[in-house]
């Protein structure tokens, strides 16, 4: 990764349709994104990464990123370290899930309220990770 | 996909930059979730770009409507990429020329006028998929 200042944030999400975790890490990554670190962060749209889009690829080489995946397969992790570089912090779900003994989500369109509670869970880690590779982990 | 139903992919983009990319990912639900489920299934363009062998087999054995957002066509580029026969390509900017009054906004969420607009797209798709269930065109029984 070049030597560049570190002023903001990628924030890559699968958004895997299949899953309601996938929708967990689309709501999550909006809400860092829009609410909770809307100056320090972008998004990186996925299917434009992964399909060739230079700037998303570049934006990648250049600044820290997050993966966001929805489970195991980790495909937001795997195409952002494959086309990229490798993320420099990743969540998975399915696992936050478990580790925190949360209710399994359900509903890939509309999420229900264990899936919700995901969500703010989720989105409150993301701004965590983001204020660490800033450096403003103090606030 | 179990049993004798024809079956055809549905691959949206989910594009997270702008709402048209919700507005796929809401009308592929509705035509797998609730249209067409019968008829229908719903792929992940994550895992497929990513080379999930589940959905790669789908795909390879199904043609494809693709959902795309943006001129970029992300969906119907990585389908073909993957080995796919995309059958119809749906844009979300296309639709939304032919219902001007529906201005979508939201990308967590849709507004009414987004949800509207991918109801008029599930729509068309499901009138694709009809015609492809009645023609056989690329259509192979599960």
């Amino acid at each position: 990764m070049p030597d560049l200042p570190r002023t903001k944030v990628g924030v890559i999400a699968c958004s895997g349709e299949e899953l309601p975790e996938g929708t967990v890490t689309r709501l999550a990554t909006l809400q860092v994104l829009h609410l909770l670190r809307p100056e320090d962060t972008v998004t990186i749209c996925m299917p434009l990464f992964l399909a060739g889009g230079e700037g998303e690829r570049n934006f990648a080489k250049c600044y820290p990123t997050i993966a966001v995946d929805g489970c195991e397969k980790r495909c937001a992790f795997r195409g952002t370290e494959k086309y990229s570089s490798r993320p420099a912090a990743s969540i998975v779900v399915t696992d936050l899930i478990k580790e925190r003994g949360l209710n399994q989500p359900h509903g890939c369109r509309m999420l229900d309220a264990a899936g919700m509670q995901a969500v703010e869970l989720t989105a409150g880690l993301i701004a965590g990770m983001v204020d660490d590779l800033l450096g403003k982990g103090g606030r | 996909m179990n049993g004798s139903a024809l079956k055809i992919v549905i691959v949206p983009c989910s594009g997270m930059g702008k709402p048209y990319g919700t507005v796929s990912r809401v009308a592929a639900y509705r035509v797998t979730e609730n249209g067409r489920p019968e008829h229908t299934q719903l792929v992940p363009l994550a895992l497929l770009v990513m080379g999930d062998e589940e959905y790669g087999r789908i795909v390879a054995a199904c043609p494809a409507i693709t959902i795309d957002g943006c001129p970029q066509a992300c969906a119907t580029k990585m389908v073909r990429q993957s080995g796919g026969q995309v059958v119809r390509e749906r844009s979300v900017m296309e639709c939304f020329r032919h219902h001007r009054e529906l201005k979508p906004q939201g990308i967590a969420e849709l507004n009414d006028d987004g949800e509207a607009l991918a109801e008029a797209l599930a729509r068309e798709i499901a009138a694709d998929v009809d015609a492809l269930t009645t023609s056989g065109e690329g259509v192979e029984h599960a």
